[in-house]
């Protein structure tokens, strides 16, 4: 024990005098959220996730750096047909995968690798299909079950996907992180080894970093992939170190231990932005939070009545006390930074008296009684949902409506509001992909259904045409006016208030430099450099 | 003694089954499962949600799924998380070796300072440093964990600048490949020169936040203890025989002393356990501690009653040990009477 005790002093006063030594090479610590639930994208559902899968993947075609515009990918171009129904990829050749520990690819990236991230998702007896769970929302969120009809390979770098009827948004659906391309050659190595599970543990990518290791709840390691095809990534390691705490993470940042910092407390971004040392960045979150009014339920089948109710809130003060300046009054429900954003769009007033008016006008005779759902939890969209629903509770007062303050567990409270239990409930939605129609589906027909996603049930024929044959054009142009047009009636027909975007924070160094922030809310270290 | 070892394991059985059951239904009890949690704002079809809940056995009646648990555990199987997809087992082997090295080394920092001072105490009995003492031990045993931690954040790390804020080991100067799952252990094994020395620095801060509390009690206890013993006939007689007071402290109180003050180590543990969780969620120590807590959140069943009683079975381990250590201490325990 004694020899042992002894060594140990011994190796620990070599240490402490050889000193740190640090290695030369540049690395860049982001001290992210939480921790992945795996590596492959199509199975997960998280921000965190995705983050973390991120630097090792790439897809057929990708989101500009800091934009929503689709650019290649993988796929250096591709055409589609007359009708929209086909669309035929032309794959880049000459791009290396991942080498990680037990494996090393025999060739380049081509049109297998393509079949077998796809078929994985849409294929029940895929051989890869139940491993690690097998739950693809995303695919199955995006329409994907539906949509891909097939999907071929012509030669060793031309794919062809056949829809089941036009989709504009597709291109958008594909450059999301479950549109993701995995290694076939490394999926079969790995079953054939009987260890399926490791493709998820362990991904390979054709990315500009490649994984190198992951301890569960400290870290996860990358390495610039020297022989990407892209952009070369400027620094050598990219650290992910797993700090849940906001304040901690506040903290490392100072202490420099981290680089860079996702998710600030809105609390303490004044000092953050004195700071000299510190950078923060700031945009619009492709993001809405709402109040919805079950259009199904008295008084709100009346359209004046759900008009009084946005003109009975003052919206300023909510955004003065609640979002504290880290959010920006919505009119839409898209946000600015959104392509079709129709800024000719007049919110309501706030007008309690010409609320009043309305009220009357539309036979409700106050004082009247009406529930107010709010979610118990934060969310990326609304920071406080309860004190937003105080607020709006003395604001409805005012005008003889007395509002019962609701809340039920996080996954119950959506359960019912998707049932159309409330009678106005709060809720809020995060944007996909950048494409409009992932905002206004949420007020389509389809999910007006019990059990759907659009909690008003409102179901509005001049809506609802627009938003389906918006879907199946692919002109930007001829989209971006029936969009306008869906949100003159959106905000005319009233079936909710919007309430707000909030605004997205990232906090750096100020020697991290080239970061540009991605309006889909995601991290990307590709380009970014540390001086 | 091995009667009496094995009485003890077999009062342990119960134990652990009235755990399974709590657990198994508390979790239950929480509105919202696995599948709910999942699926956000996004909303899910019916279809797919009778699905998943079919593939995850939550559209069985819950005496079955406890009934399949339990089957399960009687194999050594503690379930799959739902969100990971890893066995329970392994996530916990992964994790656990953090949160035992925080508590090993809180205890060690209790031990050492508590035990001393506590002596100190009662030799010096009514001074100023008993006093004082004393008055620490209160403040230092009611003093909230979260608090404390960022209030040492702020001050030693940020402020001085003499720790790192959270973590286990710089990030940027060091990698290597975890091999024990004890940072101080890996870090000497991987021969990097300074690892072993980042891996103290990060482990200061939570060690003193996490032993804060025991060190109170123990001092405390050793205090009362050490009192107690000194005023045995004993002690005056080996006074009495011309011992030097050191040995008459040392060999004849202290050890007599310290019975009553290692049951208290063993009950620790259990309250140690507690502690890591939020000590560890301060210093984002990747611990068992944070894993539940993230777990209760995701509504991850498996992991959370999983890592539940694997948690509960070192608390009852510790106990047994220290109840042996007690029976070896003291042979009248040993002998059951």
């Amino acid at each position: 024990m004694k020899t042992y005790l002894k060594a140990g002093l011994a190796g620990i006063s070599m240490a402490l005098l050889l000193g740190a030594t640090s290695l030369s090479a540049k690395t860049l610590v982001y001290c992210s959220e939480g921790s992945p639930e795996n590596f492959t994208p199509a199975l997960n559902t998280t921000g965190t996730s995705f983050d973390a899968a991120r630097p090792v993947y790439n897809q057929l075609v990708e989101f500009e750096r800091g934009s929503t515009k689709v650019i290649p990918g993988l796929a250096e171009s591709w055409t589609t047909s007359a009708d929209g129904l086909e669309i035929t990829f032309k794959l880049r050749k000459g791009v290396k995968w991942h080498a990680v520990a037990g494996y090393k690819p025999s060739r380049d990236f081509n049109a297998d690798d393509v079949l077998f991230s796809f078929e994985r998702q849409s294929k029940p007896d895929h051989p890869y299909a139940k491993v690690s769970g097998g739950k693809y929302d995303y695919f199955a969120d995006m329409g994907m079950t539906k949509l891909l009809k097939s999907l071929v390979k012509k030669d060793d770098y031309t794919v062809v996907m056949t829809l089941s009827e036009p989709n504009a948004p597709i291109m958008a659906n594909l450059a999301m992180d479950f549109a993701s391309i995995h290694s076939a050659e490394y999926a079969d190595s790995l079953l054939k080894a009987g260890k399926p599970e490791q493709f998820d543990q362990v991904p390979v990518g054709t990315g500009p970093f490649s994984f190198v290791m992951y301890q569960k709840d400290a870290v996860i390691r990358f390495k610039a992939n020297k022989e990407f095809w892209g952009e070369k990534p400027l620094i050598d390691d990219l650290v992910y170190a797993i700090t849940p705490d906001p304040t901690a993470r506040y903290s490392k940042l100072k202490a420099n231990e981290c680089q860079f910092v996702p998710y600030p407390r809105p609390a303490d971004l004044a000092e953050m932005q004195k700071d000299p040392a510190l950078k923060v960045i700031s945009q619009s979150g492709l993001n809405i939070a709402y109040w919805a009014f079950n259009v199904t339920k008295k008084p709100f089948d009346d359209k004046r009545v759900r008009q009084a109710m946005n003109m009975a809130i003052d919206k300023a003060a909510i955004m003065r006390d609640v979002y504290l300046g880290a959010g920006t009054a919505a009119k839409n429900m898209i946000p600015p930074t959104l392509w079709s954003y129709n800024d000719a769009v007049k919110d309501y007033p706030y007008d309690p008296a010409k609320a009043q008016a309305l009220l009357k006008e539309a036979g409700v005779t106050t004082p009247i009684e009406i529930d107010l759902w709010y979610m118990p939890v934060q969310r990326p969209y609304n920071p406080n949902a309860k004190r937003i629903a105080e607020m709006m509770q003395a604001d409805l007062a005012k005008i003889g409506v007395t509002a019962k303050l609701v809340t039920y567990e996080w996954g119950e409270y959506r359960k019912r509001a998707q049932q159309g239990e409330h009678t106005t409930a709060q809720l809020g939605w995060t944007g996909d992909n950048g494409d409009p129609d992932n905002f206004f589906f949420l007020r389509g027909c389809a999910g007006a259904r019990a059990g759907g996603q659009n909690i008003t049930k409102w179901c509005n024929e001049e809506f609802d045409s627009r938003l389906k044959k918006a879907a199946l054009l692919s002109d930007v142009k001829e989209r971006t006016k029936l969009y306008e047009e869906m949100q003159v009636i959106m905000k005319e027909e009233a079936p909710d208030m919007t309430i707000a975007h909030s605004i997205v924070f990232e906090v750096m160094r100020k020697e991290v430099e080239g970061y540009k922030q991605s309006p889909l809310g995601g991290h990307k270290f590709i380009g970014v450099d540390i001086k | 003694m091995f009667a009496y070892l094995l009485r003890r394991l077999a009062l342990t059985v119960p134990t652990f089954v009235a755990l399974m059951f709590i657990t198994f239904v508390a979790i239950r009890l929480v509105p919202g499962d696995p599948v709910e949690v999942r699926t956000g704002e996004r909303g899910i079809s019916p279809e797919r949600l009778a699905q998943f809940r079919h593939e995850l056995g939550l559209d069985q009646p819950v005496w079955k799924q406890f009934l399949d648990y339990a089957t399960g555990l009687v194999h050594g199987d503690f379930g799959t998380s739902v969100v990971t997809n890893e066995k329970v087992l392994t996530e916990f082997l992964q994790l656990f070796p953090a949160t035992l090295e925080l508590a090993f080394f809180a205890m060690i920092f209790a031990i050492l300072l508590g035990i001393p001072a506590g002596v100190v105490a009662a030799l010096k009995r009514g001074s100023v440093y008993d006093q004082a003492l004393m008055g620490l031990s209160l403040t230092g045993f009611s003093m909230p964990i979260f608090w404390w931690g960022l209030l040492l954040i702020m001050f030693v790390s940020e402020r001085l600048g003499w720790t790192p804020v959270s973590g286990r080991i710089d990030l940027i100067k060091f990698y290597f490949e975890p091999v024990t799952g004890f940072m101080i252990v890996d870090a000497f094994l991987s021969d990097q020169a300074g690892a072993v020395k980042s891996a103290f620095h990060h482990l200061v801060l939570p060690m003193v936040v996490l032993g804060t509390q025991p060190l109170a009690t123990l001092a405390r206890m050793t205090r009362s203890s050490m009192l107690e013993v000194l005023g045995e006939d004993y002690v005056r007689t080996a006074h009495a025989k011309g011992l030097s007071p050191f040995r008459v402290v040392g060999l004849h109180a202290l050890r007599n002393a310290l019975i009553p003050v290692v049951t208290i180590i063993g009950l620790q543990i259990g309250g140690l356990m507690a502690g890591a969780v939020l000590t560890e969620t301060i210093f984002s120590w990747p611990g068992v501690g944070k894993w539940l807590i993230e777990s209760i959140g995701r509504r991850d069943y498996p992991a959370l009653q999983g890592g539940i009683l694997l948690i509960s079975s070192v608390v009852i381990f510790v106990n047994l040990t220290v109840d042996a250590l007690y029976g070896f201490i003291n042979p009248r325990i040993r002998h059951g009477q």
